[in-house]
């Protein structure tokens, strides 16, 4: 689904209101609110519907930190958001619950965009492995670190592999300067 | 070669490097609110995992509390859940957690500050993303998502890939009535939403010297509105003048202790870093912005921009868009702007010094007819003291309404919100689309031209009254 759109940010991904919730399920239907008001914006063409991969302009998920806004994404059915850049915070969010982010050069963005504009039939692969986005013959190549890369294909449970280093942690906190801040407990 | 500011707390909170991975960092300081950790709680009690260092985390209520009727039953049952779900959790976990109707309760990150809590060469995070606040004590200090904030209340770590080093350095010295709120508004106009992306952003430079520790907060809360992880500036005599005698800073041979520690985090000479930027201070003026997002603002003495005078098309078509969307007309000029509401408040600029500010601008005269003023305090704490100084009986003969403390219309999850169409000037921080309220147009400005502005109607600076 093309989202012709810069620095998207996460108040418009997900308002403020949708985030009383203390579940971490329900905010689909919160996504794009307000653009979505707006008959002609793209999450509402039929089109579209059921799109997997979301093309966006530059600097997407800029603002609050909001995790919200990647699991608002995620419930719409997204799995992946490919972009000439995404805000750090929101990037980090996605990786941490495997929605692939995949960078491209803008110019390579904006024929791929077009591309789906014209044709909304156009299959758009992202090869996680290889990490690459491959359509209309062509493929591009996304950074991504073989930390995050392992993690999306393996699905580990990031606190899982921390605690792999428990020892690591013990041994740090035993050097830490008295002087440090504690709070008194509950 | 020398190594930076950032470099040099990040370095020391290594708990493993190994190739190929984010760094693992250690947590001196956990902040945790109402909005972004249910969830992780919850992910703690399914995998029946308990919170590692609850000593080393505090919680409060602030995004979503009412500022009025403190003392009753919060109407909103959404709301009331979440805050009520945040005082069981913590209850349950044994974290500390400063409530609504506490005297500690306020903005995470004014609370933190205020405790002492907040020190230099700490690393300190929250699922918030103006914990870049906190770096303005010289901590590396950024915000987070939910899953990472169960991740830190399990392992008191976090996994972080070093980001890159930029300076922005303020040289010369601000002309009058140009405030700390300007001098990061400037920032942001010059380098953009995205310009410090993937870096933590370290300011220095004589005019960042001379700003009051309010003042630097004010500049390294908006770290991220210019895109970077977080802002710092290196600790000094103001730092720890204001440190000391706080409930949390060390005392006795432990502070003397600290004092020397801290004292050695600065820049090494001839560091290098990513990239640098530099303003000179004195052509800063107080700004405002026009369009939907921080970068897109102007000085008080311009007009709204031709959106064709950007130079590239994508930039031209994001103003047209916001002009669209915030009514104004290009070459209207910023003083002619008028307004429906005035929003003193939030973790930029709702501490003790910024309320002060706004009251001496005031100095006797009335919020323009029609116009709806608020001042929230950032913590129960500032309220209390502006309360002592008499700034409140100021503020309400002055027509404002004084409010409890929380982040209110800073992001009008709780009532506080604008209607839409209205226009207003607020202290805060975000001007995108709907974040005061659906339809609600923000500018964002300081302290001392909110207040002006509350009484001229229009855009102001105290010198035009
Ligand atoms: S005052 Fe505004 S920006 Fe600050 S923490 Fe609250 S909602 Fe976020």
């Amino acid at each position: 689904m093309p989202l012709d759109r810069r620095d998207v940010d996460t108040d418009q991904i997900i308002p403020a209101s949708w985030l009383k919730r203390v579940e971490r399920t329900g905010f689909g239907a919160g996504l794009f609110e307000s653009w979505r008001r707006d008959p002609a914006f793209v999450l509402n063409d039929p089109r579209y519907a059921g799109a997997a991969i979301l093309l966006a302009g530059p600097n997407f998920g800029c603002g609050s930190s909001r995790e919200h806004a990647v699991w608002a994404l995620q419930e719409h059915g997204f799995r992946a958001i490919v972009a000439e850049s995404f805000a750090d915070i929101f990037r980090m969010n996605c990786a941490r619950v495997g929605m692939v982010t995949a960078q491209l050069p803008g110019n390579a963005v904006s024929r791929l965009m077009r591309a789906v504009e014209a044709d909304y039939t156009l299959s758009v692969v992202i090869d996680v492995g290889d990490r690459t986005v491959s359509a209309a013959g062509e493929t591009h190549a996304f950074p991504l670190d073989d930390f995050t890369r392992m993690r999306l294909l393996e699905g580990l449970d990031d606190i899982g592999l921390t605690l792999r280093h428990a020892r690591d942690i013990s041994r740090y906190e035993a050097t830490r300067a008295a002087h440090l801040p504690r709070i008194g407990g509950a | 070669m020398g190594r930076t500011l950032s470099q040099k707390v990040w370095d020391s909170r290594v708990v493993r490097r190994a190739e190929g991975e984010p760094d693992l960092l250690y947590v001196d300081l956990h902040l945790v609110h109402e909005v972004t950790s249910p969830q992780a709680f919850d992910g703690l009690r399914l995998a029946g995992r308990r919170v590692r260092r609850p000593d080393l985390t505090l919680a409060t209520a602030d995004h979503n509390t009412p500022t009025v009727d403190i003392d009753k039953p919060i109407a909103d049952a959404v709301s009331a859940r979440q805050l009520s779900a945040l005082e069981e959790n913590c209850r349950e976990f044994g974290v500390r957690c400063y409530p609504l109707g506490h005297a500690l309760q306020g903005i995470v990150h004014v609370i933190g500050p205020q405790l002492g809590l907040t020190q230099p060469g700490m690393v300190i995070v929250c699922g918030d993303s103006h914990t870049s606040t906190h770096g303005a004590f010289g901590a590396v200090a950024f915000g987070i998502g939910t899953s990472e904030v169960e991740h830190v209340l399990a392992t008191q770590t976090i996994a972080q890939a070093r980001p890159g080093t930029m300076a922005v350095t303020v040289e010369g010295e601000l002309a009058r009535g140009v405030t700390a709120k300007d001098v990061i508004l400037g920032v942001i106009e010059r380098i953009g939403i995205s310009g410090g992306t993937g870096t933590i952003v370290e300011y220095r430079g004589a005019a960042i010297r001379r700003l009051s520790m309010e003042g630097r907060m004010t500049v390294c809360n908006m770290s991220i509105e210019a895109g970077a992880r977080a802002g710092m500036i290196a600790p000094d005599d103001v730092t720890f003048a204001y440190l000391e005698g706080r409930p949390h800073a060390p005392t006795g041979a432990a502070w003397e202790r600290a004092l020397d520690g801290w004292r050695s985090l600065a820049t090494d000479e001839g560091a290098a870093f990513d990239r640098e930027v530099r303003v000179d201070a004195r052509q800063l003026r107080p700004y405002v912005t026009w369009g939907t997002n921080p970068a897109q603002s102007s000085t008080i003495d311009g007009v709204v921009p031709d959106p064709e005078s950007f130079g590239d098309p994508a930039r031209q078509e994001t103003a047209a868009r916001a002009l669209r969307y915030q009514d104004l007309l290009p070459g209207t000029p910023i003083r002619d702007i008028a307004v429906d509401a005035v929003f003193i408040g939030s973790c930029t600029n709702a501490r003790i010094e910024d309320l002060r500010a706004a009251a001496a601008v005031i100095d006797g005269r009335r919020v323009r007819d029609g116009l709806r003023a608020l001042v929230v305090p950032g913590s129960a704490q500032v309220k209390a003291e502006a309360e002592r100084e008499g700034l409140d009986a100021l503020f309400r003969r002055a027509g404002f309404e004084w409010r409890a403390a929380g982040c209110s219309m800073c992001l009008g999850m709780n009532p506080d919100v604008l209607g839409p169409g209205q226009r207003c000037a607020s202290t805060s921080n975000r001007n995108f689309e709907g974040r005061q309220g659906p339809g609600g147009r923000t500018h964002l400005v300081s302290p001392v031209v909110a207040a002006a502005t509350a009484i001229a109607g229009h855009f102001a600076t105290p010198e035009d009254l």
